[in-house]
């Protein structure tokens, strides 16, 4: 997994609330058995029209945003289905950073699984920061995972929480099950206790 | 902990294999089930590290998400992309030795059908798969989950979650249901009154009369939508009907290894003054059959009521409200009853049981569904449309118009064949009207099948109890 440290980037605006996993990646597009790929599927029935034009007034086409590295969105981003292309989509079209009032729960924790930030601020901010991103281009947001901060382009400055072993992970760039390995002792203990108290499991 | 505990922090403690300072654990998974879509690139990832699969014997694979529902299937899926992710997981099932339903075994179906009906999930369990209606599960008391393709190759590796402890949640229904009330309108009444955020962060128990008097099969309805109120999981605490239904089934405890479960089974129970971070409580009385009028599942209103304005909305709902307005081609203030359907799904892990079918069936009986109307009834597992067929169920179906079909999901994600074009209107007993969710530009509306069942008569969205 790629290492998250900082990023200075266009951000995107998308203050839709509850846009869903189905609308990041349609399911047309879980087909596939590879992880890569899948950018130019993102967003794809908001993006492109049936026969596969642009859509000019979809946020990710206007040439402002094209580049986009940040998405800032309305409440409850990532609802809905489990499926991890989501973040894989984000991550192959260039987005690193997701700005939020909140998230559904599998959707943030998958981000972290694949070198996206999903940053939970409050309404105020995400408002601030919503207001910035649709200056397109010139304005770049700032996102600092060691100092857990995101600066507006006007300067203001916000702190968010993460987790700290979620933090560690991305600041290192380290792959879970590696680590959850070295507890392999813990795991074999615990089902050497399981096949006594609940052999039927 | 001590003191009084939920049942979920009882589970929870029961399967903490390591936990470090700051309260991340490693959370032990006693049944991890694999479906085609959501897993090659876990098992790739396997291959790719030189590593095995930890507990095989607990791992239960099934295809559902993409296959066909139409004859000829096991020899032969024409989409390719389908038929490679199917081939894909036929093969990683037998390179790593785990438990599997092919297409042609008749046990084969939508995996949240499987697992239970093939006593794979007991009470007091962990159970994940890489899908979020996990949450099903937890109708047998077991603490049950959705997981991404990470977490997926991270439970095949180690058999175990990074996990941190989620906050409490009760939801109690007083009371009794009033008739042609079901499981499904409670479930999306909840997310209609809490908001598809109202539960993240917590994990849900389901309690009150009107969820005990609830057979297994209306209780797997109510914990499969638990992910659309947002929670992580939602469960409801085993009794008597859940060890009836477990006993017997292929993989239950047998024997005196059946006594010592049920002993430890009838300890998983909330105790008296234990603590919820949250409380919501809704009166059977006051649920009425409802329908889904947006493309959020918390767009919901009872039959009765009609479409709302926009402006009946506040924040960033305004703006979505307006854009489920535009993509439903609904009009503010229209009846709900007003609206007309072209086809009708029934099937789904939320509806794809063998009571659902009982349901639409018994409304169905004698009856044709409406000329030109389009309607399939996709049962949730091979056995399900087995014993239906045996019960005269599927006669009904077909008698009345509807196709009858093998088990999968089908129209629930229509990744398969089964999709809505544009524009079509779909009364389904599904659990998601997420915009393009049964083909693109498809319109969904959610409730139970014997709603489905109705409307698929009438071609239009309609009150079941005036049918009954
Ligand atoms: S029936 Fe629908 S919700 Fe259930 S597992 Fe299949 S696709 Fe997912």
């Amino acid at each position: 997994m790629e290492k998250f440290t900082t990023l200075t980037g266009i951000a995107a605006p998308m203050p839709l609330v509850n846009i869903d996993t189905d609308m990041i990646i349609p399911k047309q597009f879980l087909k596939t058995i590879k992880r890569s790929g899948l950018g130019k599927n993102l967003f794809d029935e908001m993006r492109f029209t049936q026969d596969g034009k642009e859509i000019p007034d979809f946020v990710l086409n206007q040439p402002a945003y094209r580049k986009a590295e940040i998405l800032v969105a309305g409440d409850n981003f990532g609802c809905g289905s489990s499926r991890e292309h989501a973040p894989w989509a984000l991550l192959d079209f260039g987005i690193r950073c997701v700005i939020s009032t909140s998230f559904a729960d599998i959707f943030f924790s998958n981000c972290f699984k694949n070198g996206i930030l999903p940053i939970v601020l409050p309404q105020e901010a995400v408002d601030h920061l919503m207001d910035d991103a649709r200056k397109g281009a010139n304005a770049r947001i700032t996102v600092d995972l060691e100092s857990q901060t995101v600066t507006a382009s006007d300067g203001q400055t916000y702190g968010f929480n993460v987790d700290p072993f979620k933090k560690h992970c991305l600041l290192n760039g380290l792959d879970d099950i590696g680590l959850t390995m070295e507890k392999a002792d813990s795991i074999e203990k615990f089902e050497k206790t399981l096949a006594q108290s609940r052999p039927w499991v | 902990m001590s003191g009084p505990k939920t049942i979920y922090d009882k589970i929870w403690d029961a399967h903490v294999a390591h936990e470090d300072a700051d309260g991340t654990c490693l959370l032990y998974i006693d049944r991890h089930l694999v479906h085609e879509v959501t897993s090659p690139q876990a098992f790739e990832g396997l291959r790719m590290t030189g590593r095995k699969v930890r507990a095989p014997e607990k791992t239960i694979a099934v295809p559902d998400h993409n296959v066909p529902t139409t004859p000829g299937r096991d020899k032969h899926i024409d989409n390719e992309e389908s038929r490679i992710q199917v081939e894909a997981l036929d093969k990683n099932a037998r390179d790593f030795g785990i438990n599997y339903y092919p297409v042609s075994d008749i046990r084969q179906g939508i995996v949240h059908i499987v697992g239970p009906e093939q006593g794979w999930t007991l009470p007091g369990m962990t159970v994940v798969c890489g899908d979020s209606h996990t949450a099903t599960h937890g109708a047998f008391g077991a603490l049950a989950h959705g997981i991404g393709t990470s977490e997926v190759e991270h439970v095949l590796a180690t058999q175990t979650l990074i996990q941190k402890k989620s906050k409490n949640m009760k939801v109690e229904i007083t009371g009794k249901l009033r008739p042609g009330v079901t499981a499904k309108d409670i479930t999306l009444s909840v997310i209609g009154a809490t908001g598809t955020a109202g539960g993240t962060g917590y994990v849900i128990e389901y309690c009150g009369e009107a969820i005990r008097d609830l057979s297994m099969e209306g209780r797997m309805t109510v914990c499969n939508m638990a992910i659309e109120g947002g929670a992580r999981a939602g469960l409801i605490a085993p009794d008597e009907k859940t060890f009836a239904y477990v006993m017997g089934r292929p993989h239950a405890p047998k024997g005196a290894q059946w006594e010592a479960a049920l002993s430890w089974w009838k300890t998983l129970y909330t105790d008296e003054g234990a603590h919820f971070d949250k409380v919501v409580v809704l009166k059977g009385e006051d649920i009425a059959p409802v329908v889904t009028w947006g493309t959020s599942p918390e767009d919901v209103l009872p039959i009765t009521g009609v479409v709302p304005a926009a402006s009946d909305f506040r924040g960033g709902k305004v703006e979505a409200a307006q854009r489920s307005l535009d993509y439903m081609g609904l009009t503010p203030g229209q009846k709900l009853s007003d609206i007309k359907i072209d086809t009708v799904f029934i099937g789904s892990c939320t509806n794809g049981r063998i009571e659902d079918l009982r349901a639409a069936a018994a409304i169905l009986k004698g009856k044709k569904i409406k000329e030109g109307m389009r309607a399939m009834v996709v049962p949730g597992s091979g056995l399900v449309r087995a014993q239906a067929e045996e019960e005269g169920l599927a006669q009904i179906f077909i008698d009345a118009g509807f196709e009858w079909r093998l088990a999968g999901c089908s129209m629930c994600l229509a990744m398969n064949p089964d999709q809505l074009s544009p524009g079509e209107r779909c009364a389904a007993t599904s659990n998601r009207n997420f915009e393009g969710r049964q083909g693109r530009g498809g319109r969904t509306h959610l409730m139970s099948p014997a709603m489905a069942a109705a409307a698929a008569v009438t071609g239009h969205l309609t009150d079941v109890r005036e049918m009954m």
